[in-house]
């Protein structure tokens, strides 16, 4: 026993010593090559990035049809991106800035930030008084001031002085302080006035090179593999990273690599300025298919009010309308039109608004019950004109209420609940709905349906179609609600358009079937013809 | 939960069974919850009308004119025209200026629509076109990827479909012959999209009832009856009683339809002639 613990002693000793060795000479090992690479090469041992090529062809120009405030810059890519030394990751866009427009910009959003605590709630008072101070003993705050004063501009509308900012705000906290809440409606003024400074930017901007006063700061990134980049703000002049128009940009493209030391700078691209257009050549097939439509309707007007006589086949619900006016009339029940949730400025609710001037008219002859409940009160207003214009038409203004055509409220759901309370207590014997309806339908539909009466319906929102079908006994799809208006009122006008309408599908038929033709078997000249009708925003 | 929490929670409980109940018929308590939301509805959109639109959009922005001048010394001065506009529309309320309201309605109408028709242009029209205006896959038909139902008998379908359903909404020419049937497979195209779109919201409108039963269930049924406080540390006896007054709300008025029931069965039917 002694002499296996013996053996195995010798043998833990003799491990021991082993892994003690390979330690020691790894160690001495490393500790040479330390020693050679701190003379011979660099530390780390992974090998060192090359800087990339730089961009070519770099071009920066006005963005087209746009409201002005975008730089649109072109490059073409770096030797070194997907190709080369692949080292590329992305591309950054910089834009020369004076350093003094980031002090306006502080000092502007500071004060608006005072102000928006001012504006807020009156607990947020003593922090404003407190951030005001800051304010107005701060860099960004007395950079801005120098800066106007180093322009020396006469133009007192800016009446930007550190007393004028000190008093109007501290006004402005005292009636708040004292609840005068007219005053609330001054406070953001300050900021829009102190944004006349970025007026006086330009001037700076066109002092470029001069590194003292400016530098070049990232506006955005592409990833390799892009040659484009859109440097854009919106138009109002408080938005984040504003572009006023009319000033010289000045750009450069950096080149990244995986190692955010090793970049390389392009050459600067400039002056450009951006500048909006008054007319959007990308929407130019709009245009021109408008055009095509405006001139086949005055055709079609012309040649309706010549008397030609113009086919329109019949409209199934449409001709409904008038049995269910008659219906209404013999029960001795209302007749409920409802105009759905649109604006007074949606196609669908103009349509509406047609068909109600022959309901109301059909109404006002008969001596029936007519009752129009809104959503909007804009479309209350104008269908309130409609009804009554249908009322003198029928020879019985007197028989016209304000009440016929009455608001409920704005709120999508409380409404629907409104009108089916109504369905239920009045039981009318028509139910109308035309115009533009979103999930409301079905609700409406199925308690009209409940309460056994005749129901017509037409709309332009596709998704509710479907639940009108399977609730109402007539549906008007899409475009049949715009038809039915002409085919009721038998207006020259309206009929004139409607042929239009008609026209102007067989040649979108027509367009289609060629374009589509075109295209698989001659695609060159089919892509062509497609591009005929993009419409570029 | 606290009990005031609680409170709110069993009206809105309550507020949602009295919807639910308008499912048997028009009824009072249904009645209360239309007029409440109706009201507060209406309520709520002048706050958010005066605190979103004239607010902002008007009152600021003709701030720092002085009214003596009409704010037309304001520095967007040109926000007096759409206050005037505004004013115009109340001439509404008299009879014999009421023609004054025409002129903002006109406006309005004016400028919406067109807004409306080069959007609808370009969206509904152009950009449809162009879009349609594809290759087909013929491959499906012939070659490696044939009878591969996913690419070109799809596409050929939409084409087909879309000129179809064109068809059908031409109105200058009457559905018969050759032009009806084609009118006729774009009002099948037309159907079959309904019905998907029909399907697909009736699922929603599923996971909104069942968004509404966990309601009752959890934020109100379990936190009425959590006797061991688990989740509901401030329990006590008030939580039940509040829960149990409400389903006697509608037990009384159950009871009260019930009565008018055997009421009116009791009731000997009036003669027809009476009736006329």
């Amino acid at each position: 026993m002694r002499s296996y613990l013996e053996k195995m002693k010798a043998s833990r000793v003799l491990l021991l010593v082993l892994v003690c060795s390979l330690l020691l000479v790894s160690f001495s090992t490393s500790l040479l090559a330390q020693t050679d690479s701190d003379t011979d090469t660099p530390a780390d041992s992974i090998p060192a990035i090359a800087a990339p090529a730089q961009v070519t062809d770099l071009k920066a120009f006005d963005t087209d049809n746009d409201h002005g405030h975008s730089i649109t810059i072109e490059w073409t890519l770096s030797a070194d991106d997907g190709a080369g030394a692949k080292s590329v990751i992305s591309y950054e866009i910089m834009r020369w800035e004076p350093f003094v427009r980031d002090s306006v910009m502080a000092a502007r959003d500071s004060l608006g930030w005072v102000q928006a605590r001012i504006n807020k709630f009156e607990k947020e008072i003593p922090l404003a008084e407190e951030s005001l101070d800051e304010v107005l003993t701060g860099q960004p705050f007395l950079d801005s001031l120098s800066f106007l004063v180093a322009y020396d501009e006469k133009d007192t509308s800016f009446v930007l002085t550190s007393e004028y900012v000190d008093k109007t705000l501290r006004d402005t906290i005292a009636a708040m302080k004292r609840d005068l809440p007219v005053l609330k409606v001054r406070a953001p003024l300050l900021p829009a006035r102190f944004d006349s400074l970025l007026i006086l930017l330009p001037k700076e901007y066109g002092k470029y090179p001069d590194a003292t006063i400016g530098r070049f700061d990232s506006v955005g990134t592409a990833v390799s593999g892009v040659t484009s980049h859109e440097n854009s703000s919106a138009v109002d002049s408080r938005s984040p990273g504003f572009i006023p128009d009319f000033i010289d940009y000045y750009y450069r493209i950096d080149v990244q690599t995986s190692d955010p030391n090793i970049r390389t700078t392009s050459e600067i691209v400039g002056p450009v300025q951006s500048s909006g257009q008054w007319f959007n050549s990308g929407l130019v097939p709009v245009l021109i298919a408008i055009l095509v439509f405006t001139i086949l309707t005055m055709i079609f007007v012309q040649l309706a009010k010549k008397g030609m006589d113009l086919y329109v086949r019949p409209l199934a619900g449409i001709e409904a309308v008038d049995e269910a006016i008659g219906r209404a009339t013999e029960m001795g029940r209302p007749i409920l039109y409802v105009l759905g949730l649109g604006s007074a400025a949606d196609i669908a609710t103009i349509a509406s608004f047609t068909i109600l001037g022959r309901v109301a008219k059909k109404v006002a002859e008969y001596q029936t019950e007519l009752n129009v409940p809104c959503y909007d009160p804009i479309v209350m207003a104008v269908a309130q004109e409609v009804v009554k214009s249908a009322f003198i038409d029928a020879g019985r203004p007197e028989a016209y209420k304000d009440d016929i055509v009455h608001f409920i409220t704005n709120s999508q759901f409380a409404y629907v609940g409104a009108v089916n309370g109504i369905i239920m207590r009045d039981l009318p014997a028509t139910n109308v709905y035309m115009g533009k309806f979103f999930a409301e339908s079905l609700i409406l539909a199925e308690t009209g349906a409940v309460a056994g009466s005749i129901q017509i319906a037409g709309t332009d929102e596709i998704p509710q179609i479907p639940f009108f079908f399977v609730a109402c006994d007539y549906t008007l799809i899409g475009e049949e609600l715009f038809a039915a208006s002409a085919y009721l009122g038998r207006e020259p006008e309206l009929l004139g358009s409607l042929k239009a309408q008609d026209y102007a599908k067989a040649v979108l038929l027509a367009s289609a079937i060629i374009g589509i033709l075109l295209i698989n078997i001659f695609p060159e000249y089919g892509e062509t013809f497609k591009s005929w009708f993009e419409v570029i925003d | 939960m606290e009990f005031t929490t609680f409170l709110w929670t069993t009206f809105a409980a309550f507020l949602t069974l009295a919807v639910f109940s308008f499912l048997y018929k028009d009824n009072p308590m249904y009645k209360f919850a239309e007029h409440l939301f109706v009201g507060v509805s209406a309520g709520y959109f002048v706050i958010i009308l005066w605190h979103g639109a004239l607010v902002p959009n008007l009152f600021k922005k003709l701030a720092d004119g002085d009214w003596y001048l009409l704010w037309l010394n304001a520095s967007e001065w040109w926000y007096f025209v759409p206050f005037i506009l505004g004013v115009m529309m109340f001439a509404r309320f008299f009879k014999k200026s009421s023609w004054i309201s025409r002129w903002p309605l006109a406006m309005y109408i004016g400028i919406s629509t067109g807004l409306a028709i080069p959007l609808e242009m370009a969206n509904r029209v152009n950009r449809q076109l162009w879009a349609m205006m594809e290759p087909i896959n013929w491959s499906s038909f012939w070659g490696e990827r044939y009878l591969d139902i996913g690419s070109g008998y799809s596409e050929l379908l939409i084409f087909v479909g879309t000129i179809a359903a064109l068809v059908y909404f031409f109105f200058s020419k009457a559905h018969t012959g050759a032009f009806g049937a084609v009118a006729k497979f774009g009002i099948w195209t037309l159907m079959l999209g309904f019905g998907a779109s029909f399907g697909f919201t009736v699922m929603a409108r599923i996971s909104l009832f069942i968004n509404r039963i966990q309601f009752l269930d959890i934020n109100w049924g379990q936190a009425a009856f959590d006797a061991s406080g688990t989740a509901n540390e401030n329990y006590h006896a008030g939580f039940q009683a509040l829960f149990w007054a409400v389903w006697l709300i509608f037990l009384v008025y159950a009871v009260f339809e019930f009565k008018k029931y055997l009421n009116s069965k009791d009731k000997p039917s009036q003669p027809e002639s009476t009736q006329a």
